[in-house]
């Protein structure tokens, strides 16, 4: 793994959290109606990314995959299009709810509210991929909430009973949106799933991205040997409430959340990239304004893009 | 030029699209080895193979899902839902998903997929092998539902149907599949969805039906016209989208309607090819619409006379088209 | 199978070894006359319990009809019987008679139900009855109820979100449930290999936090005692268990299938030699429980029932047409 490697990282996780942040403040000035986050899921997301051939192989995510999307390829523009329900908003027109993520031409899979029904999706891209014998391999990222859902486990076996290029990649921050993994599961891990369809299933710590990286490098080589499927379950933490909607107060401690953010994955990694002389400080400064000349870039462009027609309603029902 | 069964037709067209096109994929439970239930896809996998007609596990919405994802991937799949009536299950990966995902990405993304499922009812099937579930589709918009009441039908609207950009469920009639036999061209053609057709001509009334029906109104019309009644059958072949245009020609022609489906009557197709007659063609009609359908008890019973009492028959849709036409 | 110590530990006495006994050979019995009025066009469908007997018995036998709920799938003959379900309820469903106790003729024969017996109304959609179950033994604990819920559904049918669901929800809850899957491997054409990547259901208990154990369906004992372990863990408030048997489908899916496309003659009849009826039997004879002159005594009390059952079920009444529209809502 190269120094430029983990500095490209480093950039995608830090570009997210910025933009992440900015979305919150267009939500508090009344701009932007709703947020969803991937704050504290960085390092997940990014680090699984770079394990895939980004553009190429499949992403299925799920609402919190902002990081993610960035760094396959998604701009900070697209990202505030769609949070302002623009007409260039390339993943749905602004049609959807923000973090409802979907863009063909960088293989990232339009996706809807109800979670779970994207595993399904994943399972059936890599299909194809097998039958056309493409080269690619398929991730859904999920929620552990959403593995309490009939569709995970309809995509979990079919996926291994068809040895399909496909990798379950699930973010598992503790809590469905206020109820605890506790009250979700009978169960510490869902990787302790995995058994019941005859497919590995990893515990990584999803705190730390070339950790994650490393797994999902090496579930992506065993899909390509037709090897089928993993599961992995990244431990992670989300900071903020699960949408602007949301107030975490009512069910979590803040001093639970002050132990998670100890381990914030940007800070930590941060930090180990100046420790070991990866990223000099100058460097980390000038990536700091390009990020913040991106993120005023976006929202600057996002606010002035025009809304959508209103003559536009009924198109793309059908092909047309 | 071949005389084949209903299901023939639709066997033909499936081996027929598959050597055409090798994208296309089959796959549900039991369609391998077994050649389905209804032996619909026999013989398919001996040709094509296992990766090409696959027996899938008993899960319906993996099945939509998947094929949902495969679509997206550059497959043509062509999944079977073993009876119509197992199709629930998959109602969020098929209302909320396929019907969905052209629109929520706008324009970015595209389900091509032609979901095949048996249904209908009047061979002992019970609650849960006889129903009638086109309504819940046809309800809504991103969805395309086709029903062929023919075998000449069914090759020309399933070969539409996987040509097609937009998923299309497909409604094969259990007790059409052996029953019915027609002339079927061997060469591919096509008949586009959301075209009617005139089965039948006549001047005193119409009858508005589709599936297994259609025949059963021939059989009624026959008996009619020895009575001195002519009647005209309009089949409509997709319920949705309609053809608008075919039913108000019919209507305004005989200018007296009966429509007939085994579904169930309230919110069913008649209700919504009624209300197309009274919006625009009211003044044409010299009397009421009359429907005449399956009634509204949730599904088809078993006990022969219980499922004698609920299916529409030919001397049921005689008796009604008696009535309109004394009007 | 178990020896007589066992048998002592089981708490199992020669008259409940002799109605566990019994109630294989009814359902055995039932389910071959069901055939013959089929191929006489009597009866238009038939779906089979055959060689599932010891599976179902002995699992309805470590239950208690009086306390305890059930909610079978369509092939559970020898579980309706043993919980209560008469020969002549049996029949009167096979032939859509308006008597039928589960369901007027309106469903299929094998959709069984009885409030009265505690059995569940079932439908033809597989695994629906898992989450429904988990509803039953969940209402029974917040309402402090004595008794345990025990839902069976074939392997095939552990493949749809329902199973997974209901599974999840029981555990989380630690709900008095049960869950039998009587695996005999085919989900109707479908072998085990193609519908799961696992060679034991059983391994999915673990994702969810519950014991799963697997026995043998031939070997009643074990059924039997395996029930009576779950049964107990679960009224002690543990949670709920699965259970896999290992069983056999003797007869095609139903009247309407061919099973000569999928499986050979041979396969099948390696499978036949391990029926629990007839090794019951044997183990019976040999710790001088019964003998052959019993055997014949009961074997005709049981064909004097199936007669009865077969006889009152064709003379009964069909549904009245009239009857059609009745309880689609409470009337």
């Amino acid at each position: 793994m190269t120094p430029e490697f983990q500095k490209d990282i480093y950039y995608h996780m830090a570009l997210a959290r910025a933009v992440d942040d900015r979305m919150w403040i267009l939500n508090r000035q009344g701009r932007a109606p709703v947020v969803y986050s991937s704050n504290g899921h960085e390092a997940a997301q990014v680090g699984s990314a770079f394990a895939l051939n980004r553009g190429e192989d499949w992403i299925v995510p799920y609402y919190r995959d902002l990081a993610l999307v960035l760094a396959y390829g998604m701009t900070p523009r697209e990202v505030m299009l769609h949070l302002l329900g623009k007409a260039e908003d390339p993943n749905s027109g602004g049609r959807q709810m923000p973090a409802h993520w979907g863009l063909h031409r960088r293989h990232i899979m339009t996706t809807g509210s109800v979670v779970a029904t994207q595993d399904i999706h994943a399972a059936g891209l890599a299909l194809a991929s097998k039958v056309l014998k493409d080269g690619r391999v398929s991730v859904a990222y999920f929620g552990e909430g959403s593995t309490s859902q009939g569709e995970f486990h309809e995509a979990l076996n079919f996926a291994s009973v068809h040895k399909l290029p496909v990798i379950f990649f699930c973010e598992n921050n503790g809590y469905a949106i206020s109820v605890p993994a506790r009250k979700q599961m009978a169960v510490m891990d869902v990787a302790a799933r995995a058994a019941g369809y005859g497919m590995p299933g990893v515990i990584v710590d999803g705190n730390d991205p070339l950790k994650v990286y490393e797994v999902t490098k090496l579930a992506r080589e065993r899909a390509l040997a037709g090897d089928g499927p993993t599961l992995i379950e990244a431990k992670t933490y989300r900071f903020v409430p699960h949408s602007s909607d949301d107030d975490d107060r009512v069910y979590r401690s803040r001093e639970e959340v002050a132990e998670w953010k100890k381990r914030d994955p940007l800070v930590t990694f941060e930090k180990y990239l100046l420790d070991n002389q990866i990223l000099s400080s100058e460097e980390l400064a000038a990536m700091q304004q390009k990020i913040k000349d991106a993120v005023n870039d976006a929202t600057d462009y996002a606010e002035k893009a025009a809304l959508p027609d209103p003559s536009t309603l009924g198109l793309y029902v059908y092909h047309q | 030029m071949a005389v084949m069964t209903y299901l023939e037709a639709i066997r033909e067209t499936l081996r027929q699209e598959l050597r055409r096109d090798d994208r296309m994929i089959i796959y549900g439970e039991d369609v391998g080895v077994r050649g389905g239930v209804f032996r619909v896809t026999e013989g398919l996998q001996a040709e094509f193979g296992e990766d090409r007609v696959i027996d899938s596990p008993l899960a319906e919405a993996a099945i939509v899902g998947t094929a949902i994802g495969a679509a997206i991937n550059g497959l043509r799949p062509v999944p079977e839902i073993e009876f119509a009536d197992f199709i629930f299950p998959a109602i969020n990966q098929i209302v909320q998903e396929a019907a969905r995902i052209r629109y929520r990405s706008n324009g970015d993304f595209g389900v091509p997929l032609v979901i095949r499922a048996p249904f209908g009812g009047g061979v002992h099937g019970a609650l849960y092998h006889s129903q009638s579930v086109e309504a819940l589709f046809a309800h809504v918009p991103g969805l395309k539902v086709v029903i062929p009441g023919t075998p000449y039908d069914a090759k020309g609207l399933l070969a539409s149907a996987i040509q097609d950009e937009d998923p299309v469920l497909y409604f094969e009639h259990k007790a059409a599949y052996r029953s019915l036999k027609g002339e079927v061209p061997d060469e591919r053609y096509l008949i586009p969805i959301g075209k009617a057709d005139v089965k039948r001509q006549g001047k005193d009334l119409s009858i508005i039906t589709y599936g297994l029906m259609v025949s059963y109104a021939q059989r009624a019309a026959e008996t009619l016209e020895k009575e001195g009644i002519s009647v005209e059958i309009v089949d409509l072949r997709s319920v949705r989208p309609l053809d608008v245009e075919a039913i108000l020609e019919t209507a305004k022609k005989t200018g007296k309607v009966l429509i007939v489906h085994e579904d169930n009557l309230t919110g069913g197709i008649g209700g919504e090819v009624s209300a197309l007659i009274a919006e625009h063609a009211l003044f044409y009609l010299d009397a009421p619409i009359m429907r005449l359908a399956g009634p509204d008890v949730p599904a088809m019973p078993y006990s022969p006379p219980l499922e004698h009492a609920f299916m529409v028959t030919p001397d049921k849709i005689a008796e009604a088209a008696r009535k309109l036409a004394k009007f | 199978m178990a020896g007589s110590d066992a048998l002592y530990g089981l708490g199992l006495d020669a008259s409940k070894i002799e109605t566990m006994y019994y109630y294989m050979v009814l359902s055995r019995a039932l389910d071959e006359r069901m055939w013959i009025l089929n191929r006489q066009g009597k009866s238009a469908f038939v779906i089979s319990c055959q060689g599932q007997e010891g599976a179902q018995v002995g699992v309805a036998a470590a239950l208690d009809p009086t306390v305890d709920w059930v909610a079978p799938y369509y092939r559970d003959l020898g579980v309706v019987l043993y919980f209560g379900m008469t020969p002549r309820d049996v029949m009167l469903g096979q032939l859509a008679k308006a008597a039928d106790p589960s369901s007027g003729g309106r469903q299929m024969p094998a959709h069984y139900g009885s409030r009265a017996h505690h059995i569940l109304t079932g439908s033809s959609p597989v695994a629906t009855q898992v989450p429904q179950a988990a509803g039953i033994a969940w209402a029974a604990k917040l309402r402090r109820q004595e008794g345990v819920v025990m839902t069976s559904l074939g392997e095939g049918s552990t493949n749809q979100g329902e199973f997974h669901e209901g599974m999840n929800f029981a555990a989380v809850h630690r709900l008095p449930l049960i869950i039998v899957v009587e695996n005999n491997g085919f989900a109707i054409s479908v072998p085990q290999s193609k519908e799961m990547a696992i060679t034991d259901v059983a391994v999915r208990a673990e994702g969810y936090g519950m014991p799963g154990v697997v026995v043998r369906g031939s070997d009643l004992l074990a059924v039997f005692e395996a029930t009576r372990e779950a049964r107990k863990r679960a009224l002690e408030g543990k949670g709920p268990t699965l259970i896999e048997i290992k069983t056999h489908r003797f007869t095609p899916h139903s009247s309407d299938d061919d099973d000569r496309s999928y499986r050979t003659p041979e396969e099948l009849k390696a499978e036949k030699k391990d029926d629990a009826i007839h090794l019951f039997r044997q183990w019976m004879i040999e710790q001088q429980l019964w003998d052959e002159q019993r055997d014949r005594r009961l074997r005709q009390r049981v064909k004097h029932e199936v007669n009865d059952a077969t006889d009152f079920a064709e003379a009964a009444l069909y549904p009245d047409p009239s009857t059609l529209l009745a309880h689609v809502y409470d009337d």
